[in-house]
Protein backbone atom coordinates (compact mmCIF):
# COMPACT_ATOMS: atom_id res chain seq x y z
CA UNK A 1 0.00 0.00 0.00
CA UNK A 2 1.16 3.39 -0.46
CA UNK A 3 3.27 5.32 2.29
CA UNK A 4 0.98 8.36 3.03
CA UNK A 5 2.69 11.88 3.39
CA UNK A 6 0.35 14.75 3.15
CA UNK A 7 1.42 17.95 1.23
CA UNK A 8 0.93 21.32 3.43
CA UNK A 9 0.90 23.86 1.01
CA UNK A 10 1.57 27.54 2.30
CA UNK A 11 -0.73 29.91 2.72
CA UNK A 12 1.56 33.22 2.31
CA UNK A 13 0.68 36.23 -0.13
CA UNK A 14 -3.03 34.29 -0.91
CA UNK A 15 -5.02 37.42 -0.75
CA UNK A 16 -2.48 38.65 -3.55
CA UNK A 17 -4.17 35.91 -5.80
CA UNK A 18 -7.72 36.28 -6.23
CA UNK A 19 -8.88 39.76 -6.93
CA UNK A 20 -11.66 38.37 -4.81
CA UNK A 21 -9.47 38.73 -1.70
CA UNK A 22 -7.97 41.93 -2.83
CA UNK A 23 -11.08 43.42 -2.69
CA UNK A 24 -11.56 42.30 1.01
CA UNK A 25 -8.68 43.71 2.11
CA UNK A 26 -9.43 47.27 0.75
CA UNK A 27 -12.83 46.46 2.50
CA UNK A 28 -10.80 45.49 5.88
CA UNK A 29 -8.13 48.55 5.00
CA UNK A 30 -10.87 51.49 5.54
CA UNK A 31 -10.53 50.57 9.40
CA UNK A 32 -7.48 52.64 10.24
CA UNK A 33 -8.73 55.56 7.93
CA UNK A 34 -12.19 55.29 10.29
CA UNK A 35 -9.71 55.30 13.41
CA UNK A 36 -7.48 58.30 12.59
CA UNK A 37 -10.89 60.21 11.70
CA UNK A 38 -12.28 58.78 15.23
CA UNK A 39 -9.01 60.21 17.06
CA UNK A 40 -9.41 63.63 15.11
CA UNK A 41 -12.94 64.02 16.43
CA UNK A 42 -11.33 63.01 19.92
CA UNK A 43 -8.93 65.61 19.77
CA UNK A 44 -11.30 68.51 18.92
CA UNK A 45 -13.63 67.14 21.34
CA UNK A 46 -10.40 67.46 24.16
CA UNK A 47 -9.47 70.95 23.04
CA UNK A 48 -13.23 71.98 23.06
CA UNK A 49 -12.44 71.42 26.66
CA UNK A 50 -9.93 73.02 26.96
CA UNK A 51 -11.48 76.23 25.68
CA UNK A 52 -11.99 78.93 22.70
CA UNK A 53 -8.36 79.17 21.51
CA UNK A 54 -7.35 75.45 21.83
CA UNK A 55 -10.30 74.82 19.71
CA UNK A 56 -10.02 77.42 17.24
CA UNK A 57 -6.69 76.13 17.22
CA UNK A 58 -7.95 73.05 16.36
CA UNK A 59 -10.49 73.94 13.85
CA UNK A 60 -7.55 76.59 12.02
CA UNK A 61 -5.74 73.55 12.07
CA UNK A 62 -8.33 71.73 9.86
CA UNK A 63 -8.28 74.69 7.68
CA UNK A 64 -4.71 74.31 6.04
CA UNK A 65 -3.90 72.38 2.97
CA UNK A 66 -2.52 69.38 4.39
CA UNK A 67 -5.57 68.53 6.78
CA UNK A 68 -8.18 69.44 3.53
CA UNK A 69 -6.04 66.67 1.32
CA UNK A 70 -6.07 64.12 4.43
CA UNK A 71 -9.92 64.55 4.89
CA UNK A 72 -10.13 63.40 0.74
CA UNK A 73 -8.48 60.29 1.51
CA UNK A 74 -10.51 59.62 4.57
CA UNK A 75 -13.34 60.26 2.42
CA UNK A 76 -13.04 58.01 0.11
CA UNK A 77 -12.18 55.16 2.36
CA UNK A 78 -15.18 55.91 4.72
CA UNK A 79 -17.32 55.94 1.60
CA UNK A 80 -15.57 52.35 0.51
CA UNK A 81 -16.60 51.54 4.43
CA UNK A 82 -20.05 52.66 4.04
CA UNK A 83 -20.53 50.46 0.27
CA UNK A 84 -19.03 47.82 1.35
CA UNK A 85 -21.37 47.57 4.80
CA UNK A 86 -23.82 47.61 2.85
CA UNK A 87 -23.06 44.90 0.23
CA UNK A 88 -22.33 42.74 3.19
CA UNK A 89 -25.10 43.22 5.25
CA UNK A 90 -27.30 41.20 3.48
CA UNK A 91 -25.51 37.73 4.50
CA UNK A 92 -25.53 38.94 7.79
CA UNK A 93 -29.10 38.88 8.28
CA UNK A 94 -31.81 36.24 7.91
CA UNK A 95 -33.57 37.21 4.15
CA UNK A 96 -36.36 39.99 4.40
CA UNK A 97 -39.39 39.32 3.17
CA UNK A 98 -41.68 41.95 1.43
CA UNK A 99 -45.15 41.77 0.10
CA UNK A 100 -44.62 37.62 0.41
CA UNK A 101 -41.38 37.86 -1.62
CA UNK A 102 -37.79 37.58 -0.31
CA UNK A 103 -35.77 40.78 -0.47
CA UNK A 104 -32.96 40.05 -3.37
CA UNK A 105 -29.34 40.84 -1.60
CA UNK A 106 -28.64 43.97 -3.77
CA UNK A 107 -32.49 45.19 -2.20
CA UNK A 108 -30.47 45.46 1.02
CA UNK A 109 -27.84 47.06 -0.15
CA UNK A 110 -29.79 49.83 -1.79
CA UNK A 111 -31.69 50.24 1.20
CA UNK A 112 -28.72 50.85 3.34
CA UNK A 113 -27.02 53.22 0.63
CA UNK A 114 -30.38 54.89 0.86
CA UNK A 115 -30.18 55.04 4.72
CA UNK A 116 -26.64 56.46 4.20
CA UNK A 117 -28.37 59.36 1.73
CA UNK A 118 -30.75 60.18 4.02
CA UNK A 119 -29.23 60.88 7.07
CA UNK A 120 -26.68 62.36 5.03
CA UNK A 121 -29.06 64.67 3.93
CA UNK A 122 -30.88 65.35 7.63
CA UNK A 123 -27.00 65.83 8.86
CA UNK A 124 -26.26 68.47 6.43
CA UNK A 125 -29.27 70.42 6.88
CA UNK A 126 -28.93 70.27 10.83
CA UNK A 127 -25.22 71.81 10.34
CA UNK A 128 -26.15 74.19 8.28
CA UNK A 129 -29.84 75.67 9.73
CA UNK A 130 -30.32 74.89 12.56
CA UNK B 1 -15.61 19.58 -40.43
CA UNK B 2 -15.32 20.64 -37.37
CA UNK B 3 -11.31 20.78 -36.29
CA UNK B 4 -10.06 19.56 -32.82
CA UNK B 5 -8.89 22.19 -31.09
CA UNK B 6 -5.87 20.94 -28.28
CA UNK B 7 -5.56 23.04 -25.16
CA UNK B 8 -2.75 22.83 -22.49
CA UNK B 9 -3.49 21.80 -19.20
CA UNK B 10 -1.08 21.93 -16.38
CA UNK B 11 -1.98 19.26 -13.82
CA UNK B 12 -0.41 19.57 -10.29
CA UNK B 13 1.08 16.22 -9.59
CA UNK B 14 1.98 14.46 -6.01
CA UNK B 15 3.28 11.27 -4.97
CA UNK B 16 3.49 10.42 -1.50
CA UNK B 17 6.40 8.29 -2.12
CA UNK B 18 9.04 9.56 -4.80
CA UNK B 19 8.35 13.17 -4.42
CA UNK B 20 9.07 16.06 -1.85
CA UNK B 21 6.79 18.66 -3.34
CA UNK B 22 4.28 19.00 -5.68
CA UNK B 23 5.32 19.77 -9.30
CA UNK B 24 2.96 20.87 -12.53
CA UNK B 25 3.24 18.72 -15.36
CA UNK B 26 1.89 20.13 -19.19
CA UNK B 27 -0.30 17.93 -21.26
CA UNK B 28 -2.06 18.74 -24.57
CA UNK B 29 -5.59 17.89 -24.67
CA UNK B 30 -7.61 17.78 -27.88
CA UNK B 31 -10.91 19.14 -26.70
CA UNK B 32 -14.70 19.32 -28.08
CA UNK B 33 -16.84 22.81 -27.16
CA UNK B 34 -18.83 20.84 -24.68
CA UNK B 35 -15.44 19.62 -23.14
CA UNK B 36 -15.55 20.13 -19.23
CA UNK B 37 -12.23 19.86 -17.43
CA UNK B 38 -13.11 17.01 -15.67
CA UNK B 39 -13.80 15.53 -18.89
CA UNK B 40 -10.22 16.68 -20.09
CA UNK B 41 -8.59 15.08 -16.94
CA UNK B 42 -10.31 12.08 -17.79
CA UNK B 43 -8.86 12.53 -21.58
CA UNK B 44 -5.33 12.55 -20.27
CA UNK B 45 -5.46 9.57 -17.65
CA UNK B 46 -7.36 7.42 -20.28
CA UNK B 47 -4.74 8.07 -23.24
CA UNK B 48 -1.37 10.00 -22.05
CA UNK B 49 -1.05 9.62 -18.37
CA UNK B 50 -2.81 6.42 -16.37
CA UNK B 51 -0.81 7.79 -13.59
CA UNK B 52 -3.03 10.87 -13.00
CA UNK B 53 -5.03 10.60 -9.43
CA UNK B 54 -8.46 12.22 -9.02
CA UNK B 55 -11.83 11.61 -7.40
CA UNK B 56 -14.82 12.28 -9.39
CA UNK B 57 -18.25 10.47 -9.73
CA UNK B 58 -21.62 11.86 -11.32
CA UNK B 59 -20.14 13.94 -13.83
CA UNK B 60 -23.48 15.89 -12.94
CA UNK B 61 -22.63 18.19 -10.45
CA UNK B 62 -24.66 17.03 -7.54
CA UNK B 63 -22.20 14.70 -6.15
CA UNK B 64 -19.33 16.88 -4.92
CA UNK B 65 -16.69 14.70 -5.79
CA UNK B 66 -14.73 16.67 -8.51
CA UNK B 67 -13.95 19.79 -6.37
CA UNK B 68 -10.13 21.32 -7.77
CA UNK B 69 -9.02 24.30 -8.32
CA UNK B 70 -8.75 25.73 -11.55
CA UNK B 71 -7.13 28.37 -12.66
CA UNK B 72 -6.76 29.32 -8.52
CA UNK B 73 -10.28 29.63 -8.59
CA UNK B 74 -12.63 26.74 -6.53
CA UNK B 75 -14.13 24.92 -8.92
CA UNK B 76 -16.74 21.43 -9.43
CA UNK B 77 -14.22 20.63 -12.56
CA UNK B 78 -17.38 18.42 -14.18
CA UNK B 79 -18.83 22.07 -14.12
CA UNK B 80 -16.08 24.00 -15.79
CA UNK B 81 -15.50 23.97 -19.70
CA UNK B 82 -11.82 23.67 -21.43
CA UNK B 83 -13.46 26.35 -24.11
CA UNK B 84 -14.08 29.20 -21.68
CA UNK B 85 -10.18 28.94 -20.81
CA UNK B 86 -8.87 28.73 -24.74
CA UNK B 87 -6.74 29.46 -26.13
CA UNK B 88 -5.12 30.19 -22.54
CA UNK B 89 -3.79 27.34 -20.21
CA UNK B 90 -6.36 25.51 -18.13
CA UNK B 91 -3.91 24.87 -14.41
CA UNK B 92 -5.67 22.33 -12.15
CA UNK B 93 -4.46 22.13 -8.76
CA UNK B 94 -6.06 20.41 -5.79
CA UNK B 95 -8.62 22.33 -3.58
CA UNK B 96 -6.68 25.00 -1.45
CA UNK B 97 -6.75 24.60 2.20
CA UNK B 98 -6.43 20.72 2.46
CA UNK B 99 -3.29 18.01 2.63
CA UNK B 100 -2.11 16.99 -0.75
CA UNK B 101 -2.81 12.95 -0.57
CA UNK B 102 -1.83 12.08 -3.96
CA UNK B 103 -2.45 14.54 -7.64
CA UNK B 104 -5.79 16.27 -6.94
CA UNK B 105 -6.79 14.11 -4.51
CA UNK B 106 -6.84 15.86 -0.97
CA UNK B 107 -7.41 14.57 2.61
CA UNK B 108 -11.17 15.32 3.81
CA UNK B 109 -11.17 14.01 6.64
CA UNK B 110 -11.00 16.95 8.39
CA UNK B 111 -14.56 18.09 7.26
CA UNK B 112 -16.14 14.57 7.69
CA UNK B 113 -15.33 15.19 11.18
CA UNK B 114 -16.69 18.40 11.30
CA UNK B 115 -19.39 17.07 9.72
CA UNK B 116 -20.32 14.48 12.09
CA UNK B 117 -19.83 17.19 14.98
CA UNK B 118 -22.86 19.25 14.27
CA UNK B 119 -25.33 16.60 14.78
CA UNK B 120 -26.13 16.47 11.07
CA UNK B 121 -29.70 14.85 11.52
CA UNK B 122 -33.04 15.83 12.94
CA UNK B 123 -32.94 15.59 16.35
CA UNK B 124 -36.99 16.00 17.29
CA UNK B 125 -38.62 17.62 20.48
CA UNK B 126 -40.42 14.07 20.92
CA UNK B 127 -39.46 10.82 19.61
CA UNK B 128 -42.85 9.98 17.98
CA UNK B 129 -43.57 6.75 16.80
CA UNK B 130 -44.25 6.03 13.16
CA UNK B 131 -48.17 4.84 13.72
CA UNK B 132 -48.65 8.71 14.92
CA UNK B 133 -48.23 10.26 11.29
CA UNK B 134 -45.63 12.17 9.62
CA UNK B 135 -44.42 15.87 10.76
CA UNK B 136 -46.31 18.72 8.93
CA UNK B 137 -44.63 21.78 7.25
CA UNK B 138 -45.61 24.73 5.84
CA UNK B 139 -44.28 26.19 2.45
CA UNK B 140 -42.83 28.97 4.85
CA UNK B 141 -40.87 26.26 7.27
CA UNK B 142 -39.68 24.53 4.15
CA UNK B 143 -38.21 28.02 2.95
CA UNK B 144 -36.73 28.99 6.28
CA UNK B 145 -34.00 26.23 5.65
CA UNK B 146 -34.30 24.63 1.77
CA UNK B 147 -31.67 27.11 0.62
CA UNK B 148 -29.15 25.38 3.12
CA UNK B 149 -29.94 21.80 2.59
CA UNK B 150 -28.78 21.99 -0.94
CA UNK B 151 -24.89 21.45 -0.30
CA UNK B 152 -23.60 18.78 -1.83
CA UNK B 153 -20.47 18.34 0.67
CA UNK B 154 -18.38 19.48 -2.49
CA UNK B 155 -15.56 21.51 0.10
CA UNK B 156 -15.19 24.03 -2.66
CA UNK B 157 -16.45 26.67 0.28
CA UNK B 158 -13.68 25.69 2.89
CA UNK B 159 -11.32 26.27 -0.59
CA UNK B 160 -12.57 29.58 -1.16
CA UNK B 161 -12.38 30.22 3.11
CA UNK B 162 -9.32 32.26 3.82
CA UNK B 163 -9.53 31.83 7.73
CA UNK B 164 -10.03 28.23 7.08
CA UNK B 165 -6.81 28.33 5.27
CA UNK B 166 -5.36 30.24 8.13
CA UNK B 167 -6.77 28.24 10.69
CA UNK B 168 -8.03 24.50 9.90
CA UNK B 169 -9.73 24.33 13.74
CA UNK B 170 -12.42 26.90 12.29
CA UNK B 171 -15.71 24.49 11.82
CA UNK B 172 -15.88 25.90 8.37
CA UNK B 173 -18.87 27.62 5.80
CA UNK B 174 -20.04 24.25 5.42
CA UNK B 175 -20.68 22.74 8.66
CA UNK B 176 -22.00 25.91 9.51
CA UNK B 177 -24.58 25.41 6.70
CA UNK B 178 -25.61 22.08 7.86
CA UNK B 179 -25.43 23.14 10.92
CA UNK B 180 -27.99 25.60 10.25
CA UNK B 181 -29.67 23.99 8.16
CA UNK B 182 -30.93 21.30 10.90
CA UNK B 183 -31.67 24.35 13.17
CA UNK B 184 -33.55 26.11 11.30
CA UNK B 185 -36.13 22.95 10.20
CA UNK B 186 -39.10 23.43 12.61
CA UNK B 187 -38.84 19.34 12.46
CA UNK B 188 -35.56 19.61 14.58
CA UNK B 189 -35.23 20.67 18.39
CA UNK B 190 -31.15 20.23 18.65
CA UNK B 191 -30.37 23.94 18.62
CA UNK B 192 -29.52 24.29 22.03
CA UNK B 193 -27.11 20.80 21.46
CA UNK B 194 -25.61 22.74 19.12
CA UNK B 195 -24.67 26.10 20.21
CA UNK B 196 -21.66 25.27 21.67
CA UNK B 197 -20.21 24.48 18.51
CA UNK B 198 -21.38 28.07 17.37
CA UNK B 199 -20.59 29.49 20.55
CA UNK B 200 -16.69 29.17 20.48
CA UNK B 201 -13.78 31.15 19.33
CA UNK B 202 -13.52 28.25 16.03
CA UNK B 203 -17.29 28.37 15.51
CA UNK B 204 -18.96 31.37 13.65
CA UNK B 205 -16.29 33.62 15.56
CA UNK B 206 -13.25 32.81 12.99
CA UNK B 207 -15.49 33.93 10.42
CA UNK B 208 -14.91 37.33 9.02
CA UNK B 209 -17.16 37.89 7.01
CA UNK B 210 -14.88 37.24 3.41
CA UNK B 211 -17.81 36.08 1.73
CA UNK B 212 -15.90 33.88 -1.21
CA UNK B 213 -17.53 30.49 0.43
CA UNK B 214 -20.76 32.28 -1.06
CA UNK B 215 -19.15 32.95 -4.34
CA UNK B 216 -18.09 30.08 -5.66
CA UNK B 217 -21.08 28.04 -4.23
CA UNK B 218 -22.21 25.65 -7.32
CA UNK B 219 -25.67 25.33 -5.24
CA UNK B 220 -26.63 28.89 -3.91
CA UNK B 221 -26.53 27.52 -0.83
CA UNK B 222 -24.97 30.63 0.53
CA UNK B 223 -22.63 29.34 3.65
CA UNK B 224 -21.77 32.95 4.87
CA UNK B 225 -25.38 33.85 5.39
CA UNK B 226 -25.74 30.24 7.59
CA UNK B 227 -22.27 31.41 9.56
CA UNK B 228 -22.99 35.25 9.98
CA UNK B 229 -26.98 34.79 10.72
CA UNK B 230 -25.57 32.47 13.97
CA UNK B 231 -23.03 35.26 14.81
CA UNK B 232 -26.54 36.99 15.44
CA UNK B 233 -27.44 34.09 17.34
CA UNK B 234 -24.42 33.16 19.16
CA UNK B 235 -24.04 36.67 20.72
CA UNK B 236 -27.76 36.79 22.08
CA UNK B 237 -27.26 33.51 23.41
CA UNK B 238 -24.06 34.64 25.12
CA UNK B 239 -25.86 37.80 26.76
CA UNK B 240 -28.62 36.25 27.86
CA UNK B 241 -26.59 33.58 29.58
CA UNK B 242 -25.51 36.69 31.65
CA UNK B 243 -29.25 36.91 32.52
CA UNK B 244 -30.28 33.74 33.49
CA UNK B 245 -28.36 30.85 34.97
CA UNK B 246 -27.73 28.74 32.05
CA UNK B 247 -24.67 26.59 31.51
CA UNK B 248 -24.43 25.39 27.96
CA UNK B 249 -20.68 25.01 27.59
CA UNK B 250 -19.28 27.92 29.32
CA UNK C 1 -16.89 17.69 23.00
CA UNK C 2 -17.24 20.67 24.88
CA UNK C 3 -15.77 23.49 23.12
CA UNK C 4 -14.97 26.73 25.35
CA UNK C 5 -17.57 29.92 24.61
CA UNK C 6 -15.84 32.84 23.26
CA UNK C 7 -16.14 35.90 24.24
CA UNK C 8 -15.90 37.66 20.84
CA UNK C 9 -19.71 38.48 21.10
CA UNK C 10 -18.97 41.54 23.08
CA UNK C 11 -16.10 43.19 21.06
CA UNK C 12 -18.37 41.76 17.45
CA UNK C 13 -21.34 44.00 18.60
CA UNK C 14 -19.10 46.87 19.28
CA UNK C 15 -17.78 46.19 15.78
CA UNK C 16 -20.94 46.06 14.34
CA UNK C 17 -22.61 48.98 16.16
CA UNK C 18 -19.71 51.08 14.87
CA UNK C 19 -19.93 49.88 11.52
CA UNK C 20 -23.45 50.57 11.02
CA UNK C 21 -22.73 53.82 12.62
CA UNK C 22 -20.11 54.74 10.10
CA UNK C 23 -21.74 53.44 7.31
CA UNK C 24 -24.68 55.81 8.16
CA UNK C 25 -23.06 59.41 9.30
CA UNK C 26 -19.11 58.27 8.05
CA UNK C 27 -18.79 60.11 5.20
CA UNK C 28 -21.41 63.09 6.04
CA UNK C 29 -19.32 64.27 9.27
CA UNK C 30 -15.58 63.53 7.31
CA UNK C 31 -17.46 65.94 4.37
CA UNK C 32 -18.90 68.82 7.24
CA UNK C 33 -15.65 68.72 9.37
CA UNK C 34 -13.08 68.05 7.35
CA UNK C 35 -13.49 69.03 3.79
CA UNK C 36 -16.75 71.67 3.29
CA UNK C 37 -16.83 73.30 6.51
CA UNK C 38 -12.91 74.47 6.86
CA UNK C 39 -13.13 75.62 2.83
CA UNK C 40 -16.61 77.32 3.81
CA UNK C 41 -18.14 75.70 0.56
CA UNK C 42 -21.71 75.10 0.90
CA UNK C 43 -21.63 75.36 4.89
CA UNK C 44 -20.56 78.60 6.69
CA UNK C 45 -16.86 78.33 8.48
CA UNK C 46 -19.16 79.47 11.58
CA UNK C 47 -21.46 76.37 11.55
CA UNK C 48 -18.66 74.47 13.89
CA UNK C 49 -17.63 77.33 15.47
CA UNK C 50 -16.46 76.90 19.29
CA UNK C 51 -20.09 78.64 20.71
CA UNK C 52 -21.95 76.28 18.26
CA UNK C 53 -19.88 73.29 18.72
CA UNK C 54 -19.95 74.00 23.14
CA UNK C 55 -23.78 74.45 23.06
CA UNK C 56 -23.88 70.47 20.95
CA UNK C 57 -21.84 69.27 23.54
CA UNK C 58 -23.35 70.62 26.69
CA UNK C 59 -26.86 68.95 25.47
CA UNK C 60 -27.23 65.52 26.81
CA UNK C 61 -28.13 64.40 23.04
CA UNK C 62 -24.90 66.11 21.92
CA UNK C 63 -23.24 64.36 24.52
CA UNK C 64 -24.51 60.69 23.57
CA UNK C 65 -24.22 61.23 19.94
CA UNK C 66 -20.18 62.75 20.17
CA UNK C 67 -19.55 59.99 22.37
CA UNK C 68 -20.74 57.41 19.99
CA UNK C 69 -19.61 58.55 17.14
CA UNK C 70 -15.70 58.94 18.40
CA UNK C 71 -16.03 55.77 21.27
CA UNK C 72 -17.47 53.23 18.32
CA UNK C 73 -16.02 54.05 15.16
CA UNK C 74 -12.83 53.26 17.19
CA UNK C 75 -14.22 49.87 18.83
CA UNK C 76 -14.85 49.09 14.86
CA UNK C 77 -11.59 50.28 13.92
CA UNK C 78 -9.55 47.96 16.23
CA UNK C 79 -11.65 44.89 16.11
CA UNK C 80 -10.92 45.25 12.03
CA UNK C 81 -7.58 45.75 12.51
CA UNK C 82 -6.87 43.08 15.05
CA UNK C 83 -8.29 40.58 13.03
CA UNK C 84 -6.09 42.05 10.05
CA UNK C 85 -3.09 41.11 11.43
CA UNK C 86 -3.76 37.64 11.54
CA UNK C 87 -5.26 37.67 7.98
CA UNK C 88 -2.00 38.73 7.23
CA UNK C 89 -0.55 36.10 8.57
CA UNK C 90 1.30 38.23 11.66
CA UNK C 91 0.75 35.83 14.80
CA UNK C 92 -1.01 38.83 17.08
CA UNK C 93 -1.66 37.57 20.72
CA UNK C 94 -2.64 38.65 24.28
CA UNK C 95 -0.39 41.44 23.65
CA UNK C 96 -1.77 43.05 20.75
CA UNK C 97 -5.04 42.05 21.79
CA UNK C 98 -4.55 44.09 24.59
CA UNK C 99 -3.51 47.14 22.66
CA UNK C 100 -5.68 47.08 20.45
CA UNK C 101 -9.37 46.66 22.42
CA UNK C 102 -7.05 48.83 25.10
CA UNK C 103 -6.80 51.73 22.48
CA UNK C 104 -10.49 51.80 22.33
CA UNK C 105 -11.20 51.83 26.17
CA UNK C 106 -8.92 55.00 26.17
CA UNK C 107 -10.08 56.65 23.58
CA UNK C 108 -13.82 56.28 24.73
CA UNK C 109 -12.27 57.14 28.20
CA UNK C 110 -11.12 60.43 26.92
CA UNK C 111 -14.09 61.49 24.95
CA UNK C 112 -16.24 60.79 28.06
CA UNK C 113 -14.01 62.70 30.59
CA UNK C 114 -13.91 65.29 27.50
CA UNK C 115 -17.68 65.68 27.49
CA UNK C 116 -17.96 65.34 31.12
CA UNK C 117 -15.17 68.34 31.65
CA UNK C 118 -17.68 70.72 29.01
CA UNK C 119 -20.40 70.43 31.44
CA UNK C 120 -23.89 71.32 31.14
Amino acid sequence: MTVRKPYRRSMAGWWRKNPFFVRYMLRELTAPFVAIYAVILLVGLVRLAQGEAAYDAWFAALTHPASIAIHWLLLVAVVYHSVTMWQVMPKAMPPLKVAGRTLPELGVTALGLLATLTVSVMVYALVRWL
Amino acid sequence: MVETRTIEMEVLRYHPERDAEPHLQSYQVPFAHDMSVLQGLQYIKDHLDGSLTFRWSCRMAICGSCGHMVNGVPQLSCHTFLRDYFPGKVRVEPLNHFSILRDLAIDQNDFLKKLESIKPYIIPAENKPVESGEFLQTPAQLDRFYQFSQCINCLLCYSACPQYGLNSDFIGPGAMALLHRYNADSRDAGRAERMPIVNAEEGVWSCTLVGYCSEVCPKGVNPANAVNQNKMNSALDYFLSFVTSRGGGR
Amino acid sequence: MNPKRSNAPIFWSLFGAGGTLAALVGPILVLITGIITPVGLWMPQAALSYERILTVAQHWAGKLFLLAVVSLFLWHAVHRIFHMLHDFGIHAGTGAKLLCYGSALLGTVIAAAALLAIGF
